[in-house]
């Protein structure tokens, strides 16, 4: 939802960044306040999923212009754990498995490594388990799979949907969904999406990153952006994604080549 | 005319010679200790031949080609002077679930040793307390094939005594038997454990052969293990290696698998400055099921090799085996699987899969599969794979606020853990695994 005067969560300015020797990013502009849901689309290789994982700090993406302030501090000088902890959660679009690792000793040490952050007292596994339980409904998840091995044999929604149990525990300021939806069946897909939906509240915002409309059915944005050759080349309401699943991109991409043009 | 005759002093040894000294020096350390029961000797002294025919290895010998010995040859040992150990110092390594047989220094100790729990039909003890059953022993004794190599003959040609698992027809134990070998490392000795394992027809036990250290120093423990499976038994083997930092350990295994009987191995190797397990599985009848797991895991300047041949001989015989290396700072692991599937082995199903993990630059593995296949209708797979902790896997654990040295150690402790948790005995796997997380927490960028 669109708040007026809430509180600037994310400002992305003029965004710079490589892989290796190749400029992925080219310019890019984001403002995202509290409360909001904002969805990225683009073509393939527009450079969405680079944007999510420069945010998250992932090391093989190197930043090379621009600046990002996160809850009014510089994002860019934080660790990737330091971020998570200030409250940034990136859904993986391909979760990994990490056999050997409990679950639900890996639920733990992240949620208490984040109260250690805020200077919490850290849960013990009895009081954790009761959180976790209420947590589970959040994405309709069986308590079996606090047992297994992180993602070792899930399904690709089982992962999904872990990823959203996590997000459901960890209540960061800033989700980034990196497509999300990407091998979800409808039934899947409206889990995942309820449990979003759950979780989205006037205090924190939400980054959708897909390639479909599909999922915007169920996760109402407030804005749409396209992105194309590492910036964002439109910004619309929701109504956009509907054009863009009738005409495809080419439309925006000449629109915005012809405006460069002018 | 005078012939001048001089004796090679230790200046103008040739290498060569000087292997030969150690190598002699080792058979006189092993003679030393005089036979418990007279029909040893026998055993004892066409070992010690055996011993004598032969040379002490080096890297130009194809099967210790990436172990280099010579540091053993560099540490003079003695002869054993037995050590009293208390019940206290052994506490740390009990499991008490388990039986158990204690060895001190090769020496067997019955005031530490615990078998109050196992039925009256099993024969478990020392070979001296076992002599009326000599009869039944000798067939078995020193009879498993490859019983020629050099440190197998070695430990025979010092035969003294050794740990008895015998499990008649049709019993099977449900408490696990825990053969702790340990060396209390007060001088640098010379150390012979030996055991045997019996399991008669639809019989089944599970053991825990366990080497470990009292004390730091220097040792070299030559351990000989023999299992002798009978039709439609069952062995399930748990074999750990946590010898002191200073010593050296070269171990063998010898299977022999009769018809449908099924043998499990899981080896876990993190001790010795130098370690070598020589792992042989020998298929006497068909439909025979083999599982071998094993975990090297290295620091400092360890080195840990793992030799393993599997010879099928019948048709039906289904082989696994999973071996993992860890290998951190300058650690160099050695693996060398054989699987040998002749002309009378069909419809074997065989995988081997050896996957090695290197954390730091300076660390080494040599991995080896050889396969041998001449029957024609069979299923054979193996793989190794070598690779670093994944940049993703760490920064998805980052990701969800978990420091990046924490999450590099759960990752290493994820990786062991797929053998440690094929470990049947609680109380070992709790062990192990706080081992390896303390291991793995040392792990740096």
């Amino acid at each position: 939802m669109i708040i007026d005067n809430s509180s600037e969560i994310l400002a992305v300015k003029n965004l710079t960044a490589n892989v290796g020797e190749t400029p992925i990013l080219k310019g890019m502009n984001l403002e995202v306040k509290a409360g909001e849901i904002h969805a990225i689309m683009g073509p393939n290789g527009s450079g969405k999923s680079t944007f999510s994982k420069v945010l998250a700090g992932h090391p093989a993406y190197e930043v090379t212009g621009g600046d990002i302030q996160f809850q009014g501090q510089n994002l860019l000088e934080l660790e990737p754990e330091e971020r998570a902890r200030s409250g940034i959660f990136l859904a993986f679009q391909y979760p990994l498995e990490i056999p050997g690792v409990s679950n639900l000793d890996f639920l733990r040490v992240a949620y208490n490594s984040k109260r250690k952050h805020l200077g919490e007292e850290e849960l013990d596994a009895f009081d954790f388990d009761e959180l976790i339980q209420e947590r589970l409904d959040v994405v309709k998840m069986d308590a079996s799979f606090l047992s297994r091995s992180v993602n070792e044999g899930f399904s690709g929604g089982e992962k999904k949907r872990n990823e959203i149990l996590q997000m459901a525990l960890l209540e960061p300021k800033l989700a980034i969904l990196d497509e999300t939806d990407s091998g979800l069946d409808i039934d899947a897909l409206r889990i995942v999406a309820g449990g979003v939906n759950q979780l989205s509240t006037a205090e924190n915002a939400i980054v959708v990153i897909t390639h479909y409309q599909r999922l915007l059915d169920y996760i109402i944005p407030d804005y749409i952006h396209v992105m194309a050759n590492g910036r964002i080349i439109r910004t619309g309401g929701k109504e956009l994604a509907l054009a863009l699943e009738d005409r495809g991109y080419d439309w925006v991409l000449e629109e915005a080549a012809a405006g460069a043009g002018s | 005319m005078s012939i001048q005759v001089s004796l090679p002093s230790e200046m103008t040894l040739t290498a060569s010679e000087k292997r030969s000294a150690y190598l002699a020096n080792l058979l006189k350390l092993a003679q030393s200790s005089p036979a418990n029961l007279p029909w040893l000797n026998e055993l004892r002294d066409h070992a010690a031949l055996r011993v004598q025919e032969q040379a002490f290895p080096t890297q130009r010998d194809e099967e210790w080609r990436f172990t280099d010995l010579s540091t053993l040859l560099q540490t003079p040992l003695e002869a054993v002077t037995p050590q009293q150990v208390s019940a206290a110092a052994i506490a740390p390594f009990v499991l008490p679930e388990a039986s158990q047989l204690v060895f001190v220094d090769g020496i067997y100790a019955p005031e530490l040793s615990n078998t109050a729990n196992l039925p009256e039909t099993l024969r478990v003890g020392n070979l001296a307390a076992l002599e009326r059953y000599s009869d039944r022993l000798q067939p078995y004794l020193g009879k498993q094939p490859g019983a020629e190599e050099v440190f197998t003959a070695l430990n025979t040609a010092g035969l003294t005594d050794a740990a008895v698992v015998w499990v008649p027809k049709g019993v099977a134990i449900d408490t696990p038997i825990h053969l702790l070998f340990l060396a209390t490392a007060t001088s640098a000795t010379l150390i012979q454990p030996r055991v045997l394992v019996v399991a008669e027809t639809n019989s089944a036990v599970t053991l825990i052969e366990d080497y470990g250290a009292i004390g730091t120093g220097a040792y070299l423990t030559n351990a000989v293990t023999e299992i002798w499976i009978a039709d439609n038994a069952e062995v399930n083997h748990t074999r750990v290696q946590r010898d002191g930092h200073h010593a050296f350990h070269i171990g063998k295994t010898a299977v022999s698998q009769a018809r449908t009987s099924r043998y499990t191995c899981n080896a876990v190797s993190l001790g010795a400055k130098l370690s070598r397990h020589h792992l042989e599985i020998y298929q006497t009848g068909a439909q025979t099921e083999t599982t071998l797991n094993g975990l090297t895991l290295l620091h400092g300047e360890q080195i840990g090799d793992t030799h393993s041949t599997i010879a099928l001989t019948q048709p039906h015989g289904t082989t696994r085996q999973l071996h993992k290396c860890i290998v951190d700072d300058k650690g160099h692991a050695v693996f060398n699987g054989k699987v040998f599937v002749p002309q009378a082995a069909q419809m074997t199903d065989a995988g081997q899969l050896n996957r090695n993990l290197l954390l730091s630059p300076k660390a080494r593995i040599d991995t080896k599969p050889q396969l041998e296949i001449v029957a024609d209708n069979v299923k054979c797979t193996h793989g190794a794979t070598v690779g670093q902790l994944e940049a993703d896997e760490v920064f998805y654990l980052q990701s969800r606020g978990i420091d990046a040295a924490d999450a590099r150690q759960l990752l290493v402790y994820a990786f062991a853990y797929e053998v440690i948790e094929k470990i049947a005995i609680a109380s070992l796997r709790r062990t192990l695994s706080d081992l390896v997380q303390c291991r793995s927490m040392a792990v740096r960028n």
